[in-house]
């Protein structure tokens, strides 16, 4: 653990970390509009877990935390691609990325 | 270090990347059948050499091959190839899928398989990412119906919440338990006095992110809706391979590290497993299409399967082993004869367009009364033994309230399938469906054939089934 970090502690970063989660989860659950801001609460999810990861690993002095986030961050890029390309696919056969509209199939 | 323990992976993993790049070599219409023979092909090569890979862990301790990593990679590559095969035939008719429909089940059942030998969180994670990324894009591979895209956009979005929920859980299990390996946090666990309330947060939060890929109640809302909406042969798909995997898991989990305080974490999964039980059997009655009936029956299954977990003893183990494989037999078996439902080359999928299958068709209609049977789990056939070990496993480990209820579920759940054959055999016929295409008939009677003689191979699947429970529990 270095200086800068042991005068800080965990507890700011974990607190960041807890912050941008319940963001992202109030963002999927209580938007009732468009569908982009849906991923971009998913990214914030993920976002929130890599700071966690990354804190963690400083705190331990264990590299594998951020190795983890390093796979994170590319599989975010992957999703966030199909995301887009199925939302594209979803826009052309409908015609709008309303949340109230996606819902063809119930029971 | 021993890198050929991932030799099955690695072969898969290669030959899906030679197939793709073959495939964009050829003319589009001309890729489907060359690509679909070849990732069988891949498969069954990966298939012999999981039953001949050697024990141990390998790669840094981040993978572990046992006799369960061995089970259950043997039928992700079952429900993989059947599905796929599935899929030559539908693809036949006017709504072909593309090429890649293959491959990309080959690259999900290539992160179900290494799901199944993950020995820490970071393979875990990239495995199932690997297995669900691939489906989402299955979902909505018939890019012209809208159906297929809102089904892939609803799968899309909670299935990320859930890996995001199960990633933030493996955050907080890394830091308070010092390590992303299973092995140290066991030790962790079982170690010193009380548990770091961190370190349980996270493990409940990876159990979420896991029961919502096997669609467990309270995480099952996503599964009519995609199971309706995706082409048959991903929804065959669908139900198999990712839920194995995601089985899988739980199992390592839960009867490995966790396997000492089992006291309390079983009724967690006992009020799960009742309430998919019950859920699976009650909201299928008013449902008119076949496969979102297939979809609350899976909902339901798991519950069953769930049984043998919350019992937690290497019996019950083996009997969600059991379980599971007589599942795969008798779903891939339905979905083979609703692939088979078109008239004129258009996909029907209501349960009335059954009516009169029995003399249009009486092999379709024979299949399907056998898988229906067998999902109620009348003897002699498959189900019978699943449930068989399941029920056992739970009333020895004294938890008769849960097999009531399984019980209770079962004779409701029974209405329904019995319903399907009645409409099969005794409704007016409407029209004769097309002739299937050989593939999807070689299917469907192969697995009905197996859910028929499964008698013959219990001895085998519950021996191998026992030593993949040994293995686990040690």
């Amino acid at each position: 653990m270095n200086d800068a970090f042991a005068q800080i502690g965990l507890g700011p970063f974990l607190t960041v970390g807890a912050a941008l989660l319940v963001l992202g989860v109030f963002g999927i659950f209580l938007n009732r509009k468009n569908i982009i801001i849906i991923m971009m609460s998913m990214e914030l999810i993920l976002l929130a877990a890599n700071i966690n990861l990354v804190a963690f690993s400083a705190a331990l002095g264990d590299l594998s935390g951020q190795v983890l986030t390093v796979f994170v961050l590319t599989i975010a890029a992957a999703e966030a691609a199909i995301g887009l390309a199925i939302l594209t696919v979803y826009f052309r056969n409908r015609g709008s990325i309303q949340v109230e509209d996606v819902a063809l199939m119930k029971g | 270090m021993n890198w050929t323990l991932a030799l099955p992976e690695i072969v898969l993993a290669v030959s899906g990347l030679v197939i793709l790049a073959a495939g964009v070599l050829m003319r589009k219409e001309e890729a489907f059948l060359p690509s679909a023979t070849l990732s069988v092909a891949a498969m069954i090569v990966s298939g012999f050499l999981v039953t001949t890979s050697s024990s141990g862990f390998g790669y840094g301790d981040v993978f572990v091959v046992d006799a369960f990593a061995r089970f259950i990679k043997l039928l992700v590559i079952a429900g993989g190839v059947a599905s796929i095969t599935l899929s030559i035939g539908y693809s036949d008719g006017k709504s072909a899928l593309p090429f890649e429909t293959p491959i990309l089940m080959l690259f999900s059942t290539l992160g179900a398989m290494i799901m199944a030998s993950s020995a820490n969180l970071m393979t875990l994670f990239v495995g199932l990412e690997l297995s669900s990324l691939s489906i989402y894009i299955l979902c909505a591979i018939e890019r012209d119906r809208v159906e297929a895209a809102e089904a892939g956009l609803k799968y899309f979005i909670l299935g990320s919440l859930a890996s995001g929920l199960l990633l933030y859980g493996a955050s907080l299990a890394y830091g308070f338990a010092g390590t992303m390996e299973f092995a140290p946090i066991a030790v962790e666990i079982n170690g010193a006095g009380a548990l770091p309330v961190g370190l349980v947060i996270g493990v409940v939060f990876i159990v979420v992110g896991l029961a919502f890929k096997l669609s467990a109640v309270p995480f099952h809302m996503w599964t009519p809706d995609v199971y309706q909406g995706s082409p048959t042969p991903v929804t065959a798909f669908m139900a198999g391979a990712p839920k194995f995997a995601a089985f899988a898991l739980i199992l390592r989990v839960m009867m490995g590290p966790f396997g000492a305080m089992s006291p309390r974490w079983q009724l967690l999964i006992e009020v799960i497993s009742a309430l998919s039980m019950l859920f699976g059997a009650l909201a299928a009655i008013p449902q008119r299409d076949i496969k979102r009936l297939m979809a609350y029956s899976s909902i339901g299954h798991m519950g069953y399967a769930m049984m043998g977990l919350a019992a937690a003893t290497p019996v019950g183990t083996r009997g969600t082993l059991v379980y599971l494989t007589t599942y795969l037999v008798m779903n891939v078996g339905v979905f083979g004869v609703i692939s088979a439902m078109r008239r004129r080359g258009r996909e029907v999928t209501t349960i009335a367009d059954l009516a009169g299958l029995g003399r249009t068709n009486p092999a379709m209609a024979m299949v399907m009364a056998i898988c229906m049977f067998s999902m109620i789990g009348v003897p002699p056939l498959a189900g019978f033994f699943g449930k068989f070990m399941v029920f056992g496993a739970a009333w020895n480990a004294g938890l008769y309230g849960l097999v009531a209820v399984g019980a209770l579920s079962a004779v409701i759940g029974a209405f329904y399938y019995l319903r399907v054959v009645k409409v099969v055999y005794f409704d007016a016929s409407v029209a004769p469906f097309d002739k299937p295409a050989p593939s999807i008939a070689f299917v469907s009677a192969a697995m009905g054939l197996a859910t028929v003689l499964f008698l013959l191979a219990l001895g085998p699947v519950s021996e191998a089934a026992g030593a993949a429970a040994k293995a686990l529990v040690g």
